[in-house]
């Protein structure tokens, strides 16, 4: 498994020089990201699919019990809408256009999702702070 | 069902909580919806003696503390301004008002500690269901509506083509949201419309923006910078690629973090961006006629005003 920063480096160069073949590997490096999660939290990846996909299956396994994780659910979905654009659709005059639009939101992923997982050491930041959360204080 | 003339009778005049960002970095979008409210004939009674409505920090806190918090600003909306219709335009707050009606009226702990501590401060306790929340955002949509807008503003905003930015507190988590997902005229959790509904019934050209609920990386603003400003360029880079002129915002935190991670962006990686950021109260004053500067938008970080003009909407 590559490094976050190795996923978002080859996003960064696909998104510099898109290719029309580079849909099925941006949803793949997507899929690595949401391994990364996922291994962080003990467990081990899915290789199930969910819709035909297996990005969509990781991220609800990597949103089971962690519902803020919900927020790059729609990054996926967008995801798999420019992997399904492009490949449905190859020889439209937007592919090019496509492919860089599935770049920038793999590259949301693997931002959000490295973010994530660096501030989790904190005590996870943003709609979580669970680990504050589970020790109820003042109020309870 | 509502009546829907008895519902925009009912929103012609709401009990208008601003919090505390509208009172800060996001003035613009205070004095903006002021503005258009006075041009479309919407009145907005402020909520006597507000208070913070316990954003994130308390939240990360105590979350009963934060629910307290803002059950206090909607017992205030209810029992001291006399109107049982909030209208919060920031999403955070909009979100933790939402949150505190789903607790009260869901968890009974939750309950027992608003009563305690409203009992302790001398109020009225806020009941489930006593007040509704709505954001600005519905408030336009269900008074003036597409076709009123379509008809004050004559498509004033003709060709301008907006990247609706949404954020990610406007819809999730999706269970304290019940009036979302109810099909046709609804507003969506996974692709909100609503803005896009409104910029478009004033002449504007809405893009396709795969990034409209993506997090704009706020709460990284002071454990790791570098992070929120990637996250911020990453969606500027979206809007620019998707053909964006303008995005068009709903949070003032999001507003914030756009205007000054471009800034940001620009100095830390040398990556500059040039799509303009405003609030869509902004956009929709504009597109009614009123000026820039009674809009706010000279106390935007991000400059606009010449833009703004190219475009003719002064």
């Amino acid at each position: 498994m590559r490094s976050i920063a190795a996923i978002e480096t080859r996003i960064e160069e696909i998104q510099a020089k898109p290719t029309a073949n580079a849909a099925g590997e941006l949803v793949s490096l997507g899929e690595e990201v949401l391994e990364h999660w996922i291994c962080a939290r003990g467990e081990t990846p899915t290789h199930a699919k969910k819709e035909g996909f297996r990005l969509l299956a990781l991220h609800r396994q990597g949103a089971k019990g962690d519902p803020s994780f919900n927020a790059c659910r729609e990054t996926c979905r967008e995801l798999v809408y420019h992997y399904n654009l492009v490949t449905l659709e190859p020889a439209h005059s937007d592919t090019m256009k496509r492919i860089q639009l599935a770049a920038l939101v793999a590259k949301h992923l693997v931002l959000f999702v490295g973010g994530k997982m660096e501030v989790s050491g904190l005590g996870e930041f943003c709609c979580a702070a669970k680990p504050v959360r589970k020790n109820e204080t003042v109020a309870s | 069902m509502v009546d829907v003339t008895e519902r925009a009778k009912q929103l012609c005049e709401v009990a208008y909580y601003p919090g505390c960002a509208l009172e800060g970095s996001g003035n613009g979008y205070d004095v903006s919806t002021r503005a258009i409210a006075y041009e479309l004939g919407l009145r907005l009674r402020d909520v006597k003696d507000w208070n913070c409505c316990g954003a994130m920090e308390v939240k990360n806190i105590d979350p009963k503390i934060q629910t307290y918090l803002s059950s206090r600003v909607l017992s205030q909306a209810v029992n001291k301004t006399h109107n049982n219709v909030v209208m919060a335009p920031c999403n955070g707050c909009y979100h933790n008002l939402k949150k505190a009606e789903y607790d009260l009226a869901h968890d009974e702990n939750s309950r027992d500690v608003v009563e305690m501590l409203s009992t302790k401060a001398g109020h009225e306790t806020y009941e489930a269901g006593q007040a509704e929340t709505i954001h600005a955002l519905d408030w336009i949509k269900e008074t003036i509506g597409v076709d009123g807008l379509r008809v004050r503003t004559k498509g004033k905003l003709a060709g301008l083509r907006i990247a609706n930015y949404y954020g990610c507190m406007y819809v999730r988590p999706r269970h304290i949201f019940p009036e979302k997902d109810k099909g046709p005229g609804s507003e969506s959790t996974s692709k909100p419309h609503f803005m896009d509904d409104l910029l478009a019934a004033a002449g504007a050209v809405n893009v396709e923006f795969p990034l409209k609920t993506a997090c704009c990386g706020g709460a990284h603003t002071l454990s790791d910078s570098d992070m929120s400003t990637k996250l911020v360029l990453n969606i500027l880079q979206a809007a620019e690629a998707s053909d964006a002129e303008v995005i068009a915002t709903e949070c003032p935190t999001c507003h914030s973090g756009l205007e000054m991670h471009q800034i940001r962006a620009e100095k830390r990686f040398g990556k500059k961006t040039n799509v303009r950021i405003l609030y869509f109260t902004q956009l929709l004053g504009l597109a009614l006629g009123i000026s820039p500067r009674k809009l706010g938008i000279h106390t935007n970080i991000s400059h606009s005003l010449d833009f703004i003009r190219e475009k003719g909407l002064t």
